[in-house]
């Protein structure tokens, strides 16, 4: 008896086999990102000027800073992929890709802010830790990160992932502004010495200030490098669990013959 | 939807008075974790003056009991499942069952006050009365959507219960300070002013609103499989 | 064409095994189909499917003429579903699960005392929790859930199982009676006997897919 059923349609993605995430763009990119790097390094570490106050460990600042802006640019961009995701018009996984890749490398540049961010204070005041409302957000934004990250490998079908990462991500646009504004309202109780806050007073010249818009150029190649490689990887494991699904199928129809 | 609210809110509590899982084990582990914090902490002076603290942060730590107790309610027969199936409006099941946890937090919060009291030796004001029933109110209704919200999210399937309270207490982080220092407020710990409070209470409120709306929107979507 | 449930290469995915491999099944009003089939079949993802619970990788699924993609809701209000798991609140009595499921549908309490009185779960029982409740007994307080909602189209998983021959008895005259009324029902079952004369149609359901379709 034969099984009604229709041939069944499959998608293959239109690059074929792909054995890889590079194309040009990336290429281009990764030269940019490493060449800034070396910049950074030689004009961080050796040719801008120590600072009036801390001496040479205010050159921490050049990859704390960028580090924190970008982990606040990923999880913008997190939210804002999350968004379109949800809007009916632009839904697309292509969207819950970004969000995903962007959250990753997020965590990642926000445990590095912090982890800089602690030196910087143990070594020029002391105290690994300050209640300051910019450390201690990022702390939050870390830990809201992670457990994100967590949430997407609950499992599912890739719509159902979506869909609840999506959501969490726009929870987490309510979530973060409300922390700052805890903190910054609980820190204000607090009269501090303003010399020991991190970001205050570190008297920026011209070329400290040129290194450290450099350090946020370079900073903002390597997520965009970064994003870009693992949302394709994403992609390729997406297509992956997809193809499965045909050869599932197939499998289970055979299933019949079996008692 | 608030039809359906009172449905919902009105079987959570019929539950729980059923059962008294929240009276026979959430509250003595509340109380007991005031208890524990005197052991750690030691120095009276030190209790009287971080009172306040204290009680919101075994209020967190109920908190998370609570969740999983509103939905292992739901998930035990496939309770959550039917009602889906059923078409009950989901926005109306998220406000009952926030409605019916922030019952139980309050009663929880109220209790705590008077083990506060009777163990740490904080002393209630009248004139701080009004700010102190404000801002507990405000922040349970904060905790109770997040949470209820939260809950939607990890309920059902294997493993995502241990996932709750690292969701959680990041985002109830706010509550937190803003309950403990309105409340400080209110009882004049270490001399607080009582204006000082109502900014809280303005956070705690913008919290709950934002949440209750949030939570009305997302809870539908976040239960679907 | 009047199709109360209408499949076409259906796909549905747990996870990543295929528990519908392309079913394709047209069920017309007020028939009374059994799908019978072995374990793993996929007859409960069928079931499921129908009733809007588990969305489709592949194919289409509709019932009394709505995509179930696309007005899950509306497919939601005039569907049962009475699955493996049997949906009620434990430390609640059987009259209060009824009266709550029944007045998430708009139901009113004599309908509730009706169906409670037609399956056998009214008088004392009426007033025992649901925990203190043996196994088939929470089977047709399930089912009261189920009657009391008047749904338009009834999916039942198993739903013979646990039951005593009385209860059996009762459940395929509420069936019948339902049909009758002009419901569409679907169940599942092993009871072969049984709901064969039961059932207008019967249908097998075996690797995912589905024999005998229309």
């Amino acid at each position: 008896m034969a099984v009604t059923t229709q041939p069944v349609q499959t998608e293959r993605p239109a690059t074929g086999r792909v054995t890889a995430t590079g194309t040009r763009v990336t290429r281009w990119l990764a030269v940019a990102c490493w060449l800034g790097a070396g910049w950074l390094l030689l004009a961080g570490l050796v040719l801008s000027p120590p600072d009036v106050v801390q001496g040479d460990s205010v050159r921490i600042m050049y990859a704390h800073v960028p580090s924190a802006w970008i982990a606040y640019l990923a999880f913008v961009v997190t939210a804002v992929s999350s968004a379109a995701y949800l809007w009916p018009r632009t839904r697309s996984l292509t969207w819950d890709r970004i969000a995903g890749a962007s959250a990753e490398v997020g965590v990642l540049f926000m445990g590095i802010t912090l982890v800089t961010g602690m030196l910087w204070g143990r070594i020029t005041w002391g105290v690994f830790w300050q209640w300051d409302p910019r450390l201690t957000t990022t702390a939050f934004l870390f830990v809201t990160f992670a457990g994100y990250l967590a949430v997407r490998g609950l499992g599912g079908s890739h719509e159902q992932r979506a869909r609840r990462s999506a959501i969490l991500g726009l929870l987490a646009v309510v979530e973060i502004p409300l922390v700052h504004f805890s903190v910054v309202l609980w820190r204000s109780l607090h009269q501090e010495a303003s010399v020991l806050n991190p970001n205050g007073d570190v008297q920026l010249d011209g070329f400290m200030l040129f290194t450290l818009f450099t350090g946020v150029l370079v900073f903002t190649l390597f997520y965009l490098w970064l994003v870009l490689h693992r949302q394709r990887v994403l992609w390729l494991q997406d297509h992956h669990d997809d193809s499965g699904l045909d050869e599932a199928l197939s499998a289970r129809r055979a299933e019949e013959g079996t008692p | 939807m608030w039809r359906v609210a009172r449905l919902v809110a009105a079987k959570d509590l019929r539950i729980e008075w059923r059962s008294r899982v929240v009276t026979n084990q959430v509250v003595p582990f509340a109380v007991l974790v005031l208890v524990m914090f005197a052991f750690a902490l030691d120095v009276e002076s030190v209790l009287q003056r971080v009172a306040p603290g204290l009680v919101w942060l075994a209020v967190m730590f109920s908190q998370f009991f609570l969740v999983q107790r509103a939905f292992a309610v739901e998930t035990s027969d496939g309770a959550l499942d039917a009602l889906r199936v059923a078409g009950v409006d989901p926005a109306g099941v998220f406000l009952g069952k926030a409605l019916a946890l922030m019952a139980q937090l309050a009663s929880l919060v109220i209790l705590l006050l008077v083990g506060a009291v009777l163990l740490y030796r904080a002393e209630i004001r009248a004139d701080g009365l009004v700010l102190l029933v404000t801002a507990a109110c405000s922040a349970t209704a904060g905790l109770a959507a997040v949470g209820t919200l939260y809950g939607g999210l990890t309920a059902g399937a294997k493993g995502r219960e241990t996932l709750l309270p690292l969701l959680l207490a990041p985002v109830v982080a706010p509550v937190l300070i803003a309950a403990a220092r309105a409340t400080e407020a209110a009882l004049g710990t270490a001399g607080t002013a009582l204006g000082d409070g109502w900014p809280w209470v303005g956070v705690l409120a913008t919290f709950a609103v934002a949440f209750g709306v949030v939570g009305t929107v997302a809870f539908g979507p976040l239960i679907e499989e | 064409m009047d199709a109360a449930v209408e499949l076409c290469d259906a796909v549905a995915v747990l996870g990543s095994y295929p528990a519908l491999a392309g079913a394709d099944l047209t069920v017309r009003r007020g028939e009374i189909v059994l799908l019978q089939g072995p374990n793993g079949a996929g007859k409960t993802t069928l079931l499921r499917v129908c009733a809007g619970l588990v969305p489709l990788a592949r194919g289409r699924a509709s019932v009394l003429g709505l995509d179930v993609a696309a007005h899950r809701d509306a497919v939601r209000a005039r569907v049962g579903l009475l699955g493996h798991a049997n949906g009620l609140y434990q430390e609640l009595t059987v009259r209060e699960n009824v009266d709550f499921w029944a007045a998430t549908a708009g139901a009113g309490t004599d309908e509730v005392a009706s169906v409670l009185e037609r399956l056998g779960l009214d008088g004392r029982l009426a007033d025992v929790a649901v925990s203190r409740l043996s196994a088939g007994q929470r089977r047709r307080t399930a089912l009261a859930c189920l009657v009391a909602r008047r749904a338009e189209v009834w999916l039942l998983d198993e739903p013979h199982a646990g039951l005593d021959a009385a209860g059996r008895d009762r459940l395929d005259e509420t069936l019948t009676a339902a049909a009758a009324a002009g419901a569409t029902v679907l169940l599942a079952s092993h009871e072969l006997d049984r709901a064969t004369r039961l059932a207008t149609r019967v249908v097998e359901v075996v690797a995912g897919t589905v024999r005998q379709p229309s």
